[in-house]
């Protein structure tokens, strides 16, 4: 069993009100941290190694030194909650059973950060978990956790949470200061970066629900003990969202460095494939990093042991590795049809895009036009590489991540299942239906395209 | 601050960007700029045209930069490199967001009001492909009416966004945005509410292409069939400058556009009063025809240039010709027949 | 933009205007516009699910900002709805991991069930089907959002059994 950071407490009965949350030892963090000064908090979140668990991995600690504190300005937090990468559901989790550790990582990081004015930023669709967080937070201010002078330190904090409304692109961190701020979810050009120039244009930090969960236990145990966890650059542990053809479905706390084939197989975690059909593609960190084929995901390139760390998952570069990425961790078994799979991450990219910058918003679109084209039996030989063609050309000539989550997928897959793309357009007849690999595999009618290419 | 642009240097001040810095050495190292717009607070960035790659990125951190930088909104610092026109990899960048730019284009222009003047035509010139990869349907839009002065043409549009900063910085009373988002964002109302601010014609002048075009010039006429002459007159509106150009055909005027600079920035706006109002030549006081610095359709037919006179007599020898066989099949001698006519 | 000639009855009740003025006393007094998301969502959720122009108009007068920061916000995100929709609407996610998980089954059975293709209101004003991008609870396919709650692992007898729930009034939209 690996060590439980996060959610350790999670089954205990009622863990969602404040009551039980601080019996458990709830707060604790904020206690210990009030004794400390605010850099040494930063000191110990850095001495931990805790990388941001939003996506890019960008060490914690860092982030937070680069906030402008000569300006004077007055400084915010703001967690990301809009988790919208397709595969991701991590955070909601966390959330919905235990609220009130996010809202003490928000104190103790806003107290590092010299923020008194801090918000968490949940997505939308999560109506109810925004409801909970609410209460949680009513009842923080009611305890004396969250107002003026908290208990007796003479740190301030407001802090409260805000919804969007449905935008993927929010969960970029400009884009959701500017929803923030009232307005559509543009992502700003940077520089300034939020840090300099954020919410109302004050240095502002953003990082995500998982990363700020952390910082408690950090606090409580020092960065050392949490950089003991995990291997390498890659300490600590990591929420896990798995789903796809698996027999356990759900949010799995690992220790980074555990095997992937052990995270797919064993019962502690997914519990294997579902029906025990073969696994043919993995997708490890949500839908914008690289697909993995099936002999790519246990073992590296090299022939080493895949293992969950950020490093393991991206060797072999984007053209044998992927990226841990948000922890999205997505398997698909042999009845998936890749290509489908392909145009529908491309038409989540399509309706996404907020269609301020051009390779983005025309892009987008003309990807998922030529891709639904081949899955439907309208494809033509050339399409293949008028998409590789395409996805480089948005590739990396965007404002902001959204241009290159959007052209990866469609690379990747290109790269490890290219013979599908070929099925798909020489024999359109065979394709017809919706569910056309799932009584018949494309592994047994794989031998069409080797015979035609001869 | 010392940047090189393609191997030519300059002394910048600081806070200048690297398209400002471009500008002043001026030639083909300028970066083409769709959405921005210097008298404009808060535009560029947008279209992805300006990009340049930054080989050093200043002397206290040489490193390069590894992305494009869209030139439009990156600031020089002390040392810069950067290539422009010197890269393949810029090149290539332009290519694609040319591309990008047309597919769902209407490629309207032998019906469109600026052709001749549209820098989208220009971009795709220059970095433009004879042939396109789009077999997909063009994504359209429903007409809508936002005024009797203004033309909104929503298909043309690039989505730089001149127009609204036009509205927010010109007037007070901001009344269009961009509504929808992704590869159905448009410009819009949407409400099919009036434009109708004294200065919201200077939106006509700061798009680059033809989605926002003049109503009372609609169909009038081709650009470079007009003559451009620079004039003023005392306008009494605050903000106005009076300084416009005016488009000719014989003594009408058919058209008042502010007056525009090299890279189709207007030098001043003007208000509704001067664009739609004062048509008459007596309004104006005229100062002389305005030259263009820069090649241009217009230029073709520019007065101000001396041209070979050329003569064309085909049409005058086709019709000798028909003439002759006339006589010669003796078709004159055989009178029509009622008949045949039917 | 598609013109529209639906009306729609506003009514700004005390209880609304006390949560609005909550919501706005969340940001500092010069930044009433951040709350517009938030006002917006218990405002449409007070006005059966959608909000019209006047609505909107209603909303940039409460805020003191122009109607068109409100119409740019409004049809920017997803879940503003600026005609009327169904008093149950159903939104299932058809993104890869439900997709992958047999929601496209679900939604054509939906389509047989309530005789009604994707996007249509049936007749009797009460159901409505559509499909959305990722709902953020992938391990839980298939899936679908009805008020500000998920109905998730569902098959045809889960929402069967839905249909019922909501024609015999048991369900709760939203979560006051």
């Amino acid at each position: 069993m690996g060590r439980k950071i996060l959610l350790g407490k999670i089954n205990i009965p009622g863990i969602k009100t404040y009551e039980v949350y601080r019996q458990n030892g709830g707060y604790a963090s904020v206690e210990k941290a009030f004794k400390m000064t605010p850099d040494e908090v930063t000191e110990e979140v850095k001495t931990s190694g805790l990388r941001g668990r939003g996506g890019a991995g960008f060490p914690v600690g860092m982030k937070w030194s680069f906030i402008d504190k000569k300006s004077g300005n007055p400084r915010h937090l703001v967690c990301n909650a809009d988790e919208s990468e397709p595969g991701t559901f991590k955070d909601r989790y966390l959330m919905e059973y235990i609220p009130h550790l996010l809202i003490e990582g928000m104190i103790t990081s806003s107290y590092a950060l010299g923020a008194n004015l801090s918000y968490i930023y949940i997505r939308g669709e999560y109506m109810w978990v925004y409801k909970t967080l609410e209460r949680a937070i009513k009842e923080a201010y009611a305890a004396g956790w969250l107002g003026k002078n908290i208990q007796g330190s003479g740190y301030d904090l407001d802090l409260h949470v805000h919804c969007g409304a449905g935008a993927y692109i929010c969960g970029e961190e400009t884009a959701l200061i500017e929803s923030l701020e009232g307005k559509r979810g543009n992502p700003r050009l940077k520089p300034p970066f939020p840090a300099v120039k954020g919410l109302w244009q004050n240095p502002t930090v953003v990082n995500n629900v998982e990363s700020i969960a952390s910082v408690p236990w950090i606090v409580l145990n020092t960065g050392t003990e949490y950089a003991k966890i995990g291997i390498e650059r890659s300490t600590g542990t990591k929420l896990i969202s798995a789903s796809g053809h698996i027999k356990k479905p759900g949010v799995y706390e690992i220790e980074l460095g555990v095997s992937v084939e052990e995270f797919i197989n064993s019962d502690e975690y997914c519990g294997g494939m579902i029906d025990d059909r073969p696994l043919k593609a993995l997708v490890p960190g949500g839908s914008s990093v690289p697909i993995l084929p099936a002999h790519l995901i246990y073992k590296t390139a090299a022939g080493n042991d895949r293992l969950m760390t950020y490093e393991s998952l991206s060797d072999g570069g984007f053209a044998t590795g992927s990226m841990l990425g948000s922890g999205g961790f997505i398997v698909y078994n042999d009845t998936t049809c890749i290509v489908r799979n392909t145009w529908n991450f491309s038409r989540f990219y399509h309706h996404e895009s907020c269609g301020q910058c051009t390779p983005c918003r025309e892009g987008t679109g003309w990807l998922e036009k030529v891709l639904h084209r081949i899955e439907n039996g309208h494809g033509r030989e050339e399409d293949i590489e008028l998409l590789l063609s395409i996805q480089s050309k948005i590739e990396g000539n965007t404002i902001c991540p959204l241009g290159d989550a959007a052209s990866w997928p469609v690379a990747a897959a290109i790269r490890h299942f290219r013979e599908e793309f070929e099925y798909h357009i020489r024999f359109p007849e065979k394709i017809k239906n919706r569910d056309h690999f799932v009584h018949e595999p494309f592994e047994k009618v794989r031998h069409l395209i080797k015979k035609e290419t001869v | 601050m010392k940047v090189t642009i393609d191997g030519q240097s300059v002394e910048v001040e600081p806070g200048t960007t690297i398209l400002q810095a471009a500008r002043m050495i001026g030639g083909e190292s300028v970066p083409p700029a769709m959405c921005y717009y210097s008298k404009l607070k808060g535009t560029g960035g947008k279209c992805r045209c300006c990009l340049v790659e930054v080989s050093k990125g200043s002397e206290a951190d040489p490193r390069p930069m590894p992305k494009l930088m869209a030139s439009c909104v990156t600031g020089c610092m002390d040392g810069m490199e950067v290539n422009s026109k010197n890269s393949d990899r810029v090149t290539e960048a332009r290519k694609a967001v040319t591309e990008f730019l047309l597919i769902n284009h209407p490629l309207d222009c032998p019906v469109c009001d600026q052709a001749g003047e549209c820098n989208l035509q220009d971009l795709s010139f220059e970095h433009g492909k004879p042939e396109t990869r789009f077999i997909e349907e063009k994504r359209t839009f429903e007409p809508e009416n936002i005024g009797d002065k203004i033309q909104l043409h929503m298909n043309r549009c690039i989505l730089c966004q001149r127009c609204v900063q036009v509205a927010e910085q010109l007037t007070d009373d901001r009344v269009h945005g961009v509504l929808n988002r992704g590869d159905h964002a448009q410009i819009s109302t949407c409400v099919s509410a009036a434009i109708d601010n004294e200065f919201s014609g200077n939106m006509i002048d700061v798009c680059p292409v033809g989605a926002l075009t003049d109503k009372t010039f609609r169909f009038k006429s081709r650009v470079w069939f007009n003559k451009p002459f620079n004039a003023h007159r005392e306008c009494t509106t605050p903000g106005c400058c009076g300084k416009t150009t005016l488009w000719m055909f014989g003594n009408e005027i058919q058209r008042v556009t502010g007056r525009k600079d090299q890279y189709g920035e207007v030098e001043d706006f003007i208000c509704n009063t001067c664009r739609f109002d004062k048509k008459e030549v007596s309004d104006w006081t005229i100062e002389g025809p305005k030259k263009f610095d820069k090649d241009s359709v217009i230029n073709q037919n520019n007065y101000t240039r001396k041209t070979e006179k050329v003569v064309i007599n085909t049409e005058e020898n086709i019709l000798q010709g028909r003439e002759e066989d006339r006589k010669k099949i003796s078709m004159a001698a055989i009178p029509l027949k009622n008949n045949d006519s039917k | 933009m598609e013109k529209n000639n639906y009306t729609q009855q506003i009514n700004i009740t005390d209880e609304l205007m006390t949560r609005i003025n909550e919501l706005i006393s969340h940001y500092p007094a010069d930044k009433k516009k951040s709350a517009l998301i938030p006002v917006l969502h218990e405002v449409q959720d007070a006005h059966e699910n959608w909000l019209s122009i006047e609505l909107q108009n209603k909303v940039a007068e409460i805020l003191e900002i122009k109607p068109i920061e409100v119409y740019e916000v409004v049809t920017f995100y997803t879940m503003f709805n600026t005609k009327p929709v169904a008093k149950f609407m159903f939104e299932f996610c058809r993104t890869s991991c439900c997709a992958t998980r047999g929601v496209e089954d679900l939604m054509d059975y939906a389509s047989e069930k309530l005789g009604v293709k994707e996007g249509e209101i049936t007749s009797d004003g009460l159901f409505q089907f559509v499909g959305v991008e990722c709902l953020g609870a992938c391990g839980y396919a298939p899936m679908l959002q009805l008020g500000d709650f998920y109905h998730e692992k569902l098959s045809k007898e889960a929402f069967n059994q839905l249909i019922d729930d909501c024609k015999a009034g048991k369900i709760t939209l939203h979560d006051k």
